[in-house]
């Protein structure tokens, strides 16, 4: 058995996440997801004869956005450039992309780990359009080529990942930021966001770094956390028998839990790369910068410090701003309440589970129902039935109708205990035999009368009251 | 000769048909000894002349309502086949046409047929075209130049009253020269590239073949329409009006730039020059003496550049989306067999290009070709504080035998190098011709600063009427 404990990985990621553009990046067509195949096409994205790319700004802009969400520089002027390569998915023959000056540069994001927080480097963002997507069926290949021509940014991290937790925690909070920012749907599963991996492996104390091998496209982070795990042990294991690494690219295999191997990298590929002569340099200024910062929706860290200092749990926070659409409606209940633990309590207990992106319940509503529970005049239970009862009704409206409201006249209440007493002559000798909790009894009864919506202290106060 | 027909034309004197009915007859006649054209379009035509008969009845002002017109077989035509000159492309329909064609045709202009020319525009003699060589009308032995080999000989031989060609580094200028035509390439970003063919694109422009400099304004104003598509289009404030009172100011006072001593002139080349110099002197132009970047090392500059950016530009040819498509049990088999298609001269301008981007060759070539294009462009540009424009030959020779050249690429360098410059600097430029009775024609090329189509005009026009009173 290899000890992986004298052994240290060197990880970095890089990230493709498609951009929330309405259209392409060089013509007209739609950017969405899941159309039949081939409808989303037009002579530009196909490489036509004849074609030139129309840069949609829009992408720029979204890639701004992200290069101001990790700390990122961006650049003033900036340019395009072709990747020459053949590939059946791939119409011109090139993929425009950015080489030697990437729209944003030396950003970071600092993540949380069991070893306490960790600051992940950017090296670079750059722009670039996705490749068609290749449908292998037995021994034919079919092409859609819908995605071509969707706009791509690709996240480069410094190599400054030594864990695979650590590599998890990076590429979480990457996506939970770009969500946020409104950059991408970052949805792994439907390949709008895809992660390649870069790992080499060397003795601790060492300072040279090993050869890497790069794992390509794993579709999602415990994904990305296996085959870390995996390849870092495998590479170990051929270190310590003295063996060597070769440069190679691998896939994960979801099934066995392994890296395979996909194809030797004999020599580095020669792309060609040319600057793309048929779009001008693109010009960035200190203005649009500062609207584009203005236009950033507040990011999920910022929002559950804020919900912490509301008297929020940091569990219960973590698990309300993990969604731009629950984050906000949380905050818009937290300006209308008095009682945000109520509120959060009821959201994440009761209005979770329905299970929709956006709950249904006004935050006005949600709010009111904090409070009522706060001023008493509702119970936690009766709460919890009004979220699902609510709807666009008004919740005091709804809680009187519903008799609701807890009863709080004390003429009713001694009533209600007086009843109790007279049909519990056993408790009552067991009170006055000195059996205290027998007292609990007719609370209960009381309780049970009431439809539970006696208050309780004074219940015992009354009840008190009348066996002095 | 576009003024007067459109003045025929509103006075009821002849009609589009007829005119049209005249250049078609014209390349039945002509077409087999010039091969100017690779598909002619007489239905087609005949029922846009009728369209534009209407028109002008109803009044339509415009002065290419109802003129002839040819384009170069790289200019995309919607639903009328674009081939290159290149059996990559048979079959192959666009499905929309070139911006610059959209302008003419809006402004009245009737094509009458796509013409012939180098495949893919890599070449400069007529030669290299998969639909045979293009010949001189003026004599069939001879070269018609190239690349825009079809839409010079077309306008030199009354098949078309004007045609569109394009140049990348004298594609429209040289045909011009040998054709006896007028061959305007315009600025860098003057007309839209959105459906020409992608050749290099940082030094392609669509460019005007014409019988007068007046024409060839007339041309530019309609082809030169703003268009969202091409993103390198430099937004345009002059009009046709700027243009024609330019060419009625004349040159005087103006400064032109001539070099003395260039090397390897043809003994008319020479002769010609020193007339055109006279010409512009008679005119009350200035003459001054200028200096310009070294032919060689312009030709070298473009030709890496030219090589490297086609390199890119033509990956697309593979075979899959449209043009011929080939079988083979894999990819790579299918995209060879569909890339043997090319001719010889596009595959050893591919894989010169290649090399000169690839990690073994980009530091000797594609990147001291851009140093050595950024000081040419600043070289060129610095005449213009002792110059208003610029007067050249177009081509050291006059046209060449057919398929006498050796096939080592020399020729195509002594061709081109003169007009090199122009087209790495993006400078607008122009050829015009200087014939003479029994002897081929000569172009003079005048260059102008950048968007200094006025100049261009001027200078031209003053050339052109200097050298009709021969």
């Amino acid at each position: 058995m290899t000890d992986l404990t004298k052994y240290e990985m060197i990880v970095g990621l890089e990230v493709h996440a498609e951009l929330l553009t309405v259209t392409k990046i060089f013509c007209s067509c739609s950017a969405s997801y899941g159309a039949a195949a081939n409808t989303q096409i037009c002579p530009i994205c196909m490489g036509l004869p004849g074609t030139m790319p129309r840069l949609n700004k829009n992408a720029v802009w979204l890639g701004i956005r992200a290069g101001l969400v990790t700390d990122s520089l961006i650049a003033r002027r900036t340019h395009f450039d072709r990747k020459n390569y053949f590939y059946p998915d791939l119409p011109k023959g090139y993929q425009i992309t950015q080489y030697d000056e990437p729209l944003c540069r030396g950003g970071f994001i600092t993540v949380d780990t069991e070893s306490g927080e960790r600051r992940i480097g950017i090296n670079r963002i750059h722009l670039e359009e996705d490749a068609g997507k290749l449908l292998h069926e037995g021994t034919v290949t079919k092409v859609d080529y819908n995605r071509a021509g969707v706009p791509l940014i690709e996240i480069v991290s410094e190599p400054d990942i030594r864990s695979a937790d650590e590599a998890k925690a990076y590429l979480s909070t990457l996506r939970e930021r770009l969500v946020f920012a409104g950059v991408s749907d970052c949805k792994m599963n439907e390949g709008s966001m895809r992660c390649d991996v870069n790992l080499s492996v060397r003795r601790l104390g060492d300072s040279a770094y090993g050869t890497r091998t790069e794992i390509k496209n794993v579709n999602s982070i415990a994904f990305v956390g296996k085959a870390i795990a995996y390849e870092f042990k495998r590479q170990a294991e051929i270190l310590e028998v003295g063996g060597k690494i070769v440069p190679e690219t691998r896939r994960y295999d979801e099934a066995s839990g392994e890296t395979v191997l996909m194809r030797k990298k004999e020599s580095a590929a020669d792309y060609r790369y040319l600057r793309e002569p048929d779009i001008p340099d693109i010009m960035i200024t200190e203005g649009e910068i500062e609207a584009i910062r203005g236009e950033i929706p507040p990011m999920p860290d910022v929002l559950r410090a804020q919900f912490v200092a509301h008297g929020i749990k940091p569990d219960a926070a973590y698990r309300l701003a993990e969604t731009p659409a629950v984050a906000a409606y949380f905050s818009a209940v937290l300006k209308k309440t008095e009682n945000p633990t109520v509120a959060a309590n009821l959201l994440i207990g009761e209005i979770f589970p329905e299970g929709d992106s956006a709950p249904r319940l006004p935050a006005a509503a949600l709010a009111r129902i904090a409070d009522l529970v706060g001023k008493k005049k509702i119970t936690a239970a009766s709460a919890r039935r009004l979220t699902h009862l609510c709807g666009e009704d008004d919740p005091d409206t709804v809680a009187e109708r519903e008799r609701m409201l807890v009863i709080t006249d004390e003429a009713t209440i001694e009533a209600l205990a007086k009843e109790a007493i007279h049909r519990n002559p056993d408790v009552i000798a067991e009170i006055r035999a000195g059996k205290e909790k027998a007292k609990e009894v007719l609370v209960g009864a009381v309780m049970k009368q009431s439809r539970g919506r006696a208050d309780a202290a004074a219940v015992r106060r009354a009840i008190d009251a009348l066996m002095l | 000769m576009i003024t007067k027909t459109a003045e025929a034309l509103r006075r009821g004197e002849t009609t589009a048909r007829a005119l049209t009915e005249a250049a078609l007859a014209r390349i039945r006649e002509r077409g087999e000894e010039t091969n100017a054209f690779i598909t002619v379009l007489d239905e087609y035509a005949l029922s846009a002349a009728d369209r534009v008969d209407e028109r002008i009845k109803a009044g339509d002002a415009s002065l290419l309502c109802g003129i002839p017109a040819a384009l170069k077989d790289n200019i995309l035509t919607e639903g009328i086949p674009t081939t290159a000159a290149s059996l990559m492309l048979s079959g192959f329909s666009a499905p929309f046409s070139a911006a610059a064609w959209e302008g003419i045709s809006a402004a009245g202009g009737v094509l009458v047929g796509k013409t012939n020319l180098d495949e893919f525009a890599m070449g400069s003699f007529g030669e290299t075209s998969a639909f045979g060589p293009v010949r001189n009308p003026l004599s069939p032995s001879h070269s018609a130049g190239g690349s825009s080999s079809g839409s010079a000989a077309a306008v030199a031989d009354g098949q078309a009253m004007f045609a569109l060609g394009s140049d990348t580094g004298g594609s429209v200028r040289v045909p011009a020269a040998f054709c006896g035509v007028v061959g305007l390439k315009p600025t860098y970003g003057r007309i839209s590239r959105r459906g020409l063919i992608a050749f290099a694109s940082s030094l392609d422009t669509v460019g005007i073949l014409t019988r007068t400099v007046r024409d060839a304004a007339i041309v530019l104003d309609a082809a030169a329409v703003p268009d969202a598509g091409d993103m390198t289009m430099i937004p345009r404030e002059d009009t046709l009006l700027d243009w024609l009172s330019a060419m009625e100011r004349g040159v005087r006072d103006i400064r032109v730039g001539v070099v003395r001593n260039l090397p390897l002139l043809a003994p008319e080349v020479k002769e010609a020059y020193e007339r055109s110099i006279s010409v512009m002197e008679a005119h009350g132009a200035k003459i001054t003496e200028v200096t310009i970047p070294a032919p060689d090392d312009a030709y070298t500059a473009y030709y890496i550049i030219a090589a490297s950016e086609a390199s890119s530009n033509l990956a697309r040819y593979d075979g899959i989306r449209y043009g011929t498509s080939e079988n083979g049990s894999t990819y790579t088999e299918g995209i060879l067999a569909a890339r043997r298609r090319f001719g010889a001269e596009i595959k050893r301008r591919l894989l010169a290009g290649t090399f000169a981007l690839s990690f073994d060759g980009r530091a000797d070539y594609y990147e001291k070709a851009c140093r050595l294009r950024r000081e040419i462009t600043s070289d060129l540009n610095a005449q213009f504080a002792r110059a208003d424009v610029l007067l050249l030959p177009t081509v050291p020779h006059t046209a060449t035998r057919l398929f006498e050249t050796v096939d080592d690429g020399l020729p195509y360098q002594t061709a081109d190098c003169l007009c090199t410059a122009a087209s790495l600097a993006g400078l607008p430029a122009v050829s015009v011709p200087l014939r003479r009775a029994g002897e081929m024609p000569v172009g003079i090329e005048i260059i102008a600063p950048f968007m200094r189509e006025d100049l261009l005009f001027a200078a031209a026009r003053a050339l052109e009427e200097g050298v009709s009173d021969d």
